[in-house]
């Protein structure tokens, strides 16, 4: 196996160079404003002291992210630096988008991207050859990367190799070097923190096991790991005495339930619910209260958004996505499998993007790249992978919202589905492999057996349809029947179609962990 | 039993692929990973797209992209008759259509979709160098699609036809070459970057081969008169075509009755290309005139042929009148034809036409009148045709063709495409396979090549970074053309010797069977 790994260890090198050869073509795209606030990043850690990182105005792209990722744009603005000075120029940088500026930061990524190479690397290192090829392709050439990172600008590949290479550890059974990095990428970025509930858990149940003393020094060394990790981010900002503004910074609960662009998620759900029950009594003649705030406006201040239903607040959110977590941690508690591990951190994230406040729709990344590692296990992952990527994917669109770069979102997500597609079938023409350890066999395994290939259902391949459908309306119809009214209908039937799809992942990752056999 | 055996055959096989990578790419067959790797290659030109075009923001005569789009707006507010005629409204020395017939048409149906969507990127005189976002982004897509529409389905037409013969062919052979035909740098640096539409007359081309290829002489000579008619420059795979084509016919138990079918088709698709300008001999006259710009010199810039590189030393164009250089040219050109044209007449086989259409491709781009850098993307064709069975001269080729246009892709700000694509394609060309039998040269030659891949690279770095000497401010231009040049004359007697070293057999043997 080992000789194995040596020798088809280029072919990750080779299908990452593919896909990084893709990246710097994409350099001149379209770039968000996140564009300008990692510049501006840049430039206020090159150009301040330390503790005025979290306080300094002079933009309004405030340093938002925990202290790691603010070491981490210091070490990257020494050589914006020595390129360009006006890159990391507090005022005269601001808005600069010249020719460098963009190469640099473009390419800042691409090669943080190596991180996610090693930990993709690692996490499949003891698979057989063929299992972790596919799992390359999947993980390395996928678009959602591509289209946030690559086009949008954001650095998710990088932080998601130290989740991988986290998982990796916490897969071989060498739990303290799993809690480190994942302390660390917590100490990256704070969203990731979702997780953080199954980890302790597992790690409680897992690593500080075998008898009281034992179990007790576990924790301990445990504990002074997580600590020392967490000191050598926040201790400066503690000493220059800023902590305050840092969380502060960190926890901006001031903004509203949803994003502009509704994520798909279940609140948009909530909120259609809430406007056709305030239609519907309205039309009976009920006097409803109009809110003032609308849903679009991001910033929502105190006033409550919904006319009938209740009021949503952070605490709300909070409480229900711990109560969606729930089952899994009860699961991890009672049987804390390494090989579940993956699993349990993506639905943790799922859960946190159904549930949570104001989320990104970039943050379903969070969960669908760590689940296309497990895709591969059997033919039910697989199908609901497909689906599941397709339609996450999907949902990132709106991000692109140029005509420039519309052929590339859609030949980016065609390009996967087709690449899916016959991996997939590749991957279970056998039938042998159909009928591995799913324990929910019988649904998944009567279709696959019969024709010996991957196939979807009739159901899941009327969604993907539907999909079609919702673009096609988005694009054409909408503009041909309501011209210039309604401009809010297309971006509104994305999310509520594709939060039908990630509510249904959410239900079969639930039902698969509570399904899953205790040995 | 039997059946036992049976698996176990299947099982070894697939113990010897085991550590192919590609197997699930290409276990549905050819078509599915066909679509797999077009889908990728659309990517890739879309993404080339992005960057900027041939004389982007540089007024008053811009640049290539300036020249089809000053194409769409006299054609299409224009009357047929007038498109090739100088007057008021259509000032020829700005951009006057110098293409044939074909590419007229295509402008006018290309300028139809650009004015449904953005009339003033076309509109009579007010549209002249006009450049905004939504204009750059119709222009970009008509290639794009034009590119999709005929050189994609041509190269599958290619592809069928080419492996269908051999049943030995290893799949994951097939989806390489494939990919390498598809993501030919030089093609979609030129037409996807710099801006043209190239990717019409050369995927003519490849479907006539194609037709060639599956004994459908007739559609052949069709396809590749559209090709002709598309762009002139196609003219370089003429000689190949007559030779393989007439050396066929001479085998036929009627050979008059077979030349006279094949001339009535090519001149039948002519007088269809040209209807509105056989009226009268004087308009037909003008266009042919409008098509061979003999003024413009043997030579323009700096290309890799033998005019370009040996006026370093011998100044052909003090010495020579432009009469007698054209004759010069013609005669050279002709002489370096003969010999493969004489093999394919000699004993016409479908291997042998492949190296025909390289040679005598090969042979204009050295010694033609009037070539362009950009003329190196025909020799490229039948080299990627062969990719298979020549890969060291493949990637040989394009390696220098891509080197021989990067002063041009420089000056269109194209270098950082130009740097990418080049990665792409020397990772696709030394594509993980799972088995070693694509060796190239033994130790002395990769010796020798690697010590000129790094002169190359050298030569990328001094050139983007360092100042020419002022005497000489086309030192590096000189210095790149010198060096590929060599390369090109090498590959050049390469593939002749190589056309005549072919066996005979092959087309024997073919012919017995269809008797």
């Amino acid at each position: 196996m080992g000789l194995q790994g040596a020798t088809s260890t280029p072919h990750l090198l080779w299908f990452f160079g593919i896909a990084t050869c893709v990246k710097l073509l994409l350099i001149p795209s379209y770039h968000s404003t996140d564009f300008e606030v990692h510049r501006n990043w840049l430039a206020l850690t090159h150009s301040l002291p330390l503790s005025q990182w979290y306080s300094d105005e002079t933009s309004p792209w405030t340093l938002d992210y925990p202290p790691f990722f603010a070491y981490f744009e210091f070490f990257l603005s020494i050589f914006a630096n020595l390129i360009d000075p006006q890159i990391v120029h507090l005022k005269k940088g601001l808005n600069y988008s010249s020719n460098t500026v963009v190469s640099f930061q473009r390419i800042t990524v691409i090669l943080s991207d190596l991180c996610m190479l090693y930990g993709v690397y690692r996490l499949t290192k003891d698979l057989d050859s063929k299992r972790r090829t596919l799992i390359w392709v999947l993980v390395v050439w996928s678009p959602m990367l591509m289209i946030v990172d690559h086009v949008h600008f954001q650095y998710n590949g990088f932080l998601l190799g130290f989740l991988f290479i986290s998982l990796s550890y916490l897969e071989e059974g060498r739990d303290l070097m799993g809690g480190l990095f994942f302390a660390v990428l917590l100490c990256f970025k704070h969203l990731f923190a979702v997780a953080a509930p199954v980890y302790f858990v597992y790690l409680l149940r897992h690593y500080c096991c075998g008898g009281l003393v034992r179990g007790l020094r576990r924790l301990l060394a445990m504990g002074a790991v997580v600590t020392a990790v967490f000191a050598v981010a926040y201790a400066p900002f503690v000493y220059h005495g800023q902590i305050q503004q840092v969380l502060r910074r960190m926890f901006p609960f001031g903004r509203g339930l949803c994003h502009a662009y509704w994520a798909p998620n279940f609140w948009v759900f909530y909120i259609i619910l809430d406007k056709l029950l305030a239609f519907f009594l309205r039309k009976f003649g009920f006097a409803t209260p109009t809110p003032e705030a609308s849903f679009t406006g991001g910033l929502v201040g105190d006033s409550s958004p919904f006319s009938i239903l209740p009021q949503i607040t952070p605490v709300t959110t909070f409480m229900i996505v711990l109560l969606a977590l729930s089952p899994c941690l009860i699961k991890a508690w009672r049987e804390p499998q390494p090989g579940m591990v993956t699993r349990w951190v993506a639905y943790a994230y799922t859960c946190g993007f159904l549930f949570g406040w104001h989320v990104h729709e970039k943050a379903s990344l969070h969960f669908v790249i760590p689940l296309a590692t497990i895709a591969v296990q059997n033919m039910d992952s697989a199908r609901h992978y497909y689906l599941l990527s397709i339609v996450s994917c999907y949902s990132l669109f709106p991000l692109l919202f140029e005509v420039r770069e519309y052929p590339i979102k859609v030949l980016l997500l065609l390009l996967y589905s087709i690449i899916m597609w016959l991996v997939f079938s590749a991957k279970f023409t056998d039938g042998e492999e159909a009928k591995a350890t799913a324990p929910i066999k019988k649904e998944a395994g009567h279709v696959a057996a019969k024709k010996g290939g991957f196939l979807i259902r009739g159901i899941e391949k009327s969604y993907l349809v539907g999909l079609l459908v919702v673009e096609i309306w988005g694009q054409l119809l909408h503009s041909i029947f309501f011209g210039e009214r309604l401009p809010f209908v297309p971006l509104m039937l994305i999310s509520i179609y594709c939060g039908l799809g990630i509510v249904y992942s959410w239900i079969w990752q639930l039902r698969w962990i509570i399904r899953s056999p205790e040995s | 039993m039997e059946k036992r055996r049976g698996r176990k055959v299947m099982k070894d096989k697939e113990e010897v692929v085991d550590d192919d990578p590609w197997w699930w790419l290409v276990h549905k067959g050819i078509a599915a990973s066909f679509l797999c790797i077009a889908m990728f290659a659309l990517l890739v030109r879309v993404a080339v797209s992005l960057h900027p075009y041939s004389g982007a923001g540089n007024p008053p005569k811009y640049g290539d992209f300036e020249a089809q789009r000053h194409w769409m707006e006299i054609t299409l507010n224009m009357p047929v008759e007038e498109w090739y005629l100088n007057s008021t409204t259509n000032d020829l020395s700005y951009w006057g259509l110098d293409y044939p017939p074909l590419t007229a048409y295509q402008s006018y149906v290309h300028g139809l979709f650009i004015r449904f969507f953005h009339p003033e990127s076309v509109s009579l005189f007010t549209s002249r160098g006009h450049e905004s976002y939504i204009g750059k982004i119709l222009m970009r897509w008509t290639v794009l699609s034009s590119d999709a529409l005929v050189f994609f389905p041509a190269v599958f037409y290619f592809v069928f036809v080419y492996y269908s013969g051999r049943p030995h062919g290893q799949k994951t052979d097939i989806a390489w070459h494939i990919a390498i035909m598809l993501l030919s740098p030089c093609l979609i640096l030129i037409d996807h970057g710099h801006f043209q539409y190239n990717c019409i007359s050369l995927g003519l081309t490849v479907g006539a081969v194609a037709a060639v290829h599956s004994n459908k002489e007739l559609v052949a000579c069709f396809l590749f008169s559209l090709a002709l008619n598309h762009k002139q420059m196609t003219a370089y795979f003429a000689p190949a075509f007559f030779s393989h084509l007439f050396g066929k016919c001479l085998r036929h138990r009627n050979p008059l009755l077979e030349v006279f079918k094949l001339g009535l088709v090519v001149l039948g698709t002519f007088a269809l290309v040209w209807w509105p300008y056989i009226h009268s001999m004087e308009s037909f006259l003008r266009v042919l005139r409008r098509l061979a710009p003999f003024e413009r010199g043997i030579y323009e810039d700096y290309v890799a042929n033998f005019w370009c590189t040996t006026s370093v030393f011998i100044k052909w164009k003090r010495m020579f009148t432009t009469q007698s250089l054209k004759l010069l040219s013609l005669g050279a050109t002709v002489s370096t034809c003969l010999p493969s044209m004489l093999q394919q007449i000699w004993a016409p086989s479908n291997q042998g036409f492949l190296y025909g259409l390289l040679n005598s491709a090969f042979s204009f781009y050295m010694f033609s009148f009037q070539v362009h850098e950009k003329s190196i993307l025909l020799p490229l064709l039948p080299a990627s045709l062969l990719a298979l069975e020549e890969p060291f001269l493949l990637k040989w080729i394009t390696l220098h063709a891509l080197f021989s246009m990067f002063p041009l892709l420089c000056r269109d700000g194209l270098i950082l495409p130009y740097i990418a694509l080049s990665v792409l394609f020397t990772l696709v060309y030394h594509a993980p396979t799972g088995r070693q039998d694509r060796k190239e040269a033994p130790s002395f030659n990769s010796f020798v090549t690697t010590i000129i891949v790094l002169c190359s690279v050298v030569l990328h770095i001094v050139y983007l970074t360092m100042h020419p000497p002022r005497r000489y401010p086309f030192l590096f231009e000189a210095v790149i053309m010198l060096l590929c040049f060599s390369q090109f004359m090498v590959l050049c007697f390469y593939t002749n010797a190589k056309q005549w070293m072919l066996k005979r057999s092959v087309f024997v043997d073919k012919e017995k069977k269809l008797l």
